[in-house]
């Protein structure tokens, strides 16, 4: 019996890598035995594409994406199809709940400086993920065909029309129509299912193979991989599977259990996961008295806001993203974690981390000249925080880290 | 790493878990599998359907839909009946022994509740092609044998006017008689058989 | 300093209130898990409602399964259209002519307590006042110049309003509405008024969410199975990670 397992197992390796692939990625992947709480979220972003994957798939089942049925087929889905609701709260809540674990991954990165050399491409395609999901969720928002998804998305295709010479020619492009319309809905629902998970697959892919290259940094922010034992296995390193599995395991339970309690009990949480005006079906002709993006758009939405030209807003928004990208390169202190870093970047961090959840905040509510004078000043922040990194980073005090993780 | 590891503890934690977690994923898979049913609507639409038949003549069929099927009623004549007996010998299963293919009470040699009509779901039992009605006697194209009958157009499958399968043809079966009963004389509720339902 | 003490005054309260409303409204109050008060709802909703607002995204199959209503009840108590139990609650009202006589189509109500909430809804309904400027004579308190008649005048009656002279910040003086008071009765108390509002909005909250009764009674299982699956993955944790030396 076991020699025939022995058997088999051989045949299938000598033509396709099973054992080979395992070892290499879990079993005899080394990961830092010190990784803490804030290591979780990697997984966490697997385990939420997978439930968007896998709703999606059967929410597309009974959508239909036509200006004239979308919005009741969202209802069907809800009313008549079996359990259509759950999957519809699972999809619905898992848009917000992706981006709680995405945003806590990038500040676990902050934290411990996970961007630094030799990891600069691993940031580079976690920015990529991250550009491509803002353009997931905001294509997503847009099938339930109520008002704020109609009012949404017409704000944010007007974005377009700000660029010089061709920005009207290409809003137009991107609609498909005068306005947004059955056009916009149709392609929007083709990239949404298709295009852009199929993208975001491959960059996952990316990623991963990045964080494999060079390993899983650590709070402390030094190389596991600079002390080996004779076999060549890091000291401060456990093999991945089953200690950071079964580890993982756990916060994912836990994580479930929060994201339960949400598609259970407060579905629409307050209007923030499900906003009150998205229950009335688009209407072109009439504009919702108070228009914000979702949540998690906010604080680049706030930025926007906060300028007082179009182009110029445009211009800033995506500079708030693009100067992201950069990060790797802007930040020139000799350590990664916010351990040894000194007092400077742990007082900018938190200025950054106010200024964000402030932008947040205020692109939520209505631009009063207050909210307005408040954006202006979290802007500021928020791009000093990047812009001054090369100066406050190299004059910063540190403190020497250890030689093995603690 | 530690030698003194327990590993039957560790097995029995592991494969409690695993069959913990393994629940909890079918539980989870269960809306998924469900959602793929019939929804409120397509039930909706199954309802039964009442049809008035005392318009139609001797020897004409209609057609109604009944959760989305072409349901055939056809009113035979004594001469159509009669060719119906005569014919059972090149039937492959003219006394209605499968079960599956009609209610009990449309078991008999004209597999209906008043021999009169004809009620059958118009679908071919071979690879569910639509059979097309071909009420003359010998012709052309089906022969001198052919004694009114349908004819499924896909593999040439052949039924006589009582729906039952002719030997030798794909078809494997009889044509399939949905739940029905006369409500009076001349109208018939599809799609439900007894007065409860 | 005295920006930062506003916006937190503003953050504060739209946290408390939520987005919507600048104005607290009186609460609802409606049990989801009264049937009777449902079945009422229905009842009401088909007599006074259903003519010119639809439910199209609802089944009258699924009210009558939800309510414990048997399709001969059902079809007595709300459908009047000559439509089947499983048929979606649809009206018969061309949208051409509601636009004739309403000046607007009469909005479908499948989700609308979902948009305005129950309070608002049971607000609304106790908020006709006399106003002979308007075409059906009458205003709404809390939805200004709506098209809508007020269909339950029989039972509530008819209110007028009470005028308040309120100073404004620019110094000018303007008659707000203090209160609306009762002046013909109707063929209820307005206690008993109250309860019909209450039942319709119930049957409306219902309505807009037929899966909810099962979503709130799932949650605990799968937070109790949750919970126990913890617990054992915790030991499994423990017991491998025993051979991690700090």
């Amino acid at each position: 019996m076991n020699r025939w397992i022995d058997q088999g197992k051989s045949w299938l390796e000598t033509r396709f890598p099973v054992i080979e692939f395992w070892n290499n990625h879990l079993a005899k992947y080394y990961a830092p035995k010190n990784l803490n709480f804030w290591y979780l979220f990697g997984s966490l972003a697997i385990l939420m594409f997978v439930i968007q994957v896998i709703t999606g798939i059967f929410l597309a089942m009974n959508y239909k994406p036509t200006a004239e049925t979308a919005f009741a087929s969202v209802e069907y889905i809800m009313r008549d199809v079996n359990w259509g609701w759950l999957i519809r709260y699972l999809h619905s809540t898992g848009a917000s709940f992706f981006f709680i674990v995405i945003y806590l991954h990038m500040f676990r990165a902050l934290l411990y400086g996970s961007y630094g050399k030799p990891r600069e491409l691993l940031w580079v395609f976690g920015m990529l993920l991250f550009v491509l999901l803002m353009a997931e969720a905001f294509m997503g928002y847009l099938l339930p065909w109520g008002q704020m998804s109609y009012w949404g998305a017409q704000v944010i295709i007007s974005l377009f029309g700000a660029i010089p010479y061709i920005g009207g020619d290409l809003a137009l492009w991107i609609r498909g129509d005068f306005v947004i319309a059955d056009a916009t809905l149709n392609r929007f629902f083709a990239f949404h299912v298709i295009a852009l998970p199929l993208v975001l697959v491959g960059l996952v892919v990316l990623h991963l193979i990045a964080l494999h290259r060079v390993g899983s940094n650590n709070p402390d922010g030094i190389e596991i991989k600079a002390k080996k034992d004779k076999s060549g296995v890091p000291l401060d390193g456990i093999p991945f599977h089953p200690y950071f599995t079964i580890k993982d395991m756990l916060g994912v339970i836990v994580f479930l259990m929060i994201f339960a309690m949400v598609v259970f009990y407060y579905p629409e949480m307050g209007g923030w996961f499900l906003e009150k005006d998205n229950f009335v079906p688009a209407d072109p002709l009439k504009t919702p008295e108070h228009i914000t993006p979702l949540w998690y758009f906010t604080p680049f939405y706030a930025i926007l806001r906060a300028v007082p030209d179009k182009f110029l807003g445009v211009m800033c928004m995506g500079a708030s993203i693009a100067v992201l990208f950069a990060l790797p390169w802007l930040d020139r202190s000799p350590v990664r974690s916010i351990r040894y870093r000194g007092p400077i970047y742990k007082v900018a961090l938190t200025i950054f981390i106010v200024s964000f959840i402030g932008l947040g905040y205020l692109g939520t509510v209505a631009a009063t000249p207050i909210a307005t004078n408040f954006s202006r000043l979290f802007s500021v922040l928020y791009f000093a925080f990047f812009l001054l990194m090369p100066y406050y980073t190299k004059i910063d005090k540190t403190k020497q880290p250890p030689d093995r993780v603690t | 790493m530690n030698d003194d590891v327990d590993h039957q503890k560790r097995r029995i934690l592991t494969t409690a878990a695993t069959l913990v977690g393994g629940v909890g994923v079918a539980y989870v898979a269960t809306p998924f599998v469900l959602s793929m049913d019939p929804s409120a609507k397509a039930q909706a639409s199954g309802a039964p359907v009442e049809v008035d038949v005392s318009k139609l003549k001797y020897g004409q069929l209609m057609t109604v839909e009944w959760r989305g099927k072409p349901v055939w009623i056809l009113r035979r004549s004594e001469e159509m009946l009669h060719r119906i007996q005569e014919g059972s010998d090149s039937m492959r299963d003219p006394k209605s022994d499968e079960l599956s293919q009609q209610p009990p009470y449309a078991r008999n040699e004209f597999r209906a509740v008043n021999s009169e009509f004809m009620v059958m779901i118009g679908i071919c039992t071979h690879l569910g092609c639509a059979p097309t009605f071909r009420p003359e006697i010998a012709p052309a194209d089906l022969g001198a044998e052919w004694q009114g009958g349908f004819f499924c157009p896909c593999h040439g499958s052949t039924y006589d006017l009582a729906g039952r399968v002719y030997e030798g043809v794909p078809a494997p079966s009889n044509l399939v008689v949905p739940p029905y009963r006369f409500l009076t004389d001349t109208r018939i509720l599809i799609g439900v058989d007894t007065e409860s339902a | 300093m005295k920006n930062i003490a506003a916006l937190l005054l503003v953050l504060f309260s739209n946290i408390v209130m939520g987005a919507t409303t600048s104005h607290a409204l009186e609460a609802a109050n409606i049990d989801p898990d009264d049937t009777e008060s449902l079945k009422r709802g229905a009842k009401y909703f088909a007599d006074y409602c259903l003519n010119c607002h639809s439910v199209a995204l609802m089944r009258y199959s699924r009210v009558g399964s939800d309510l414990g209503i048997d399709d001969v009840t059902l079809e007595d108590m709300m459908i009047f259209t000559g439509a089947k139990v499983g048929d979606l609650m649809q009206i018969s009202l061309e949208a051409e002519d509601a636009k004739q006589w309403f000046g607007t189509k009469p909005p479908d109500l499948s989700v609308i307590a979902r948009s305005r909430g129950v309070d608002w809804l049971y607000v609304f309904l106790r908020s006709f006042y006399k106003d002979e400027s308007r075409p059906w004579g009458v205003n709404n308190e809390v939805f200004k110049d709506v098209a809508m008649p007020h269909v339950l005048w029989e039972l509530q009656g008819l209110q007028v309003a009470t005028y308040n002279d309120v100073l404004g910040d620019d110094g000018v003086s303007r008659k707000l509405i203090s209160g609306l008071k009762l002046v013909e009765p109707g063929k209820v108390t307005p206690d008993e008024y109250n309860q019909v509002v209450r039942d319709i909005v119930n049957f409306l909250h219902y309505v807009g969410e037929p899966a909810k009764s099962t979503r709130l009674q799932l949650g605990k299982w799968v937070i109790l199975y949750l919970a126990l699956f913890f617990v054992l993955m915790y030991f499994v944790k423990k017991e491998y990670w025993k051979d991690v030396k700090k």
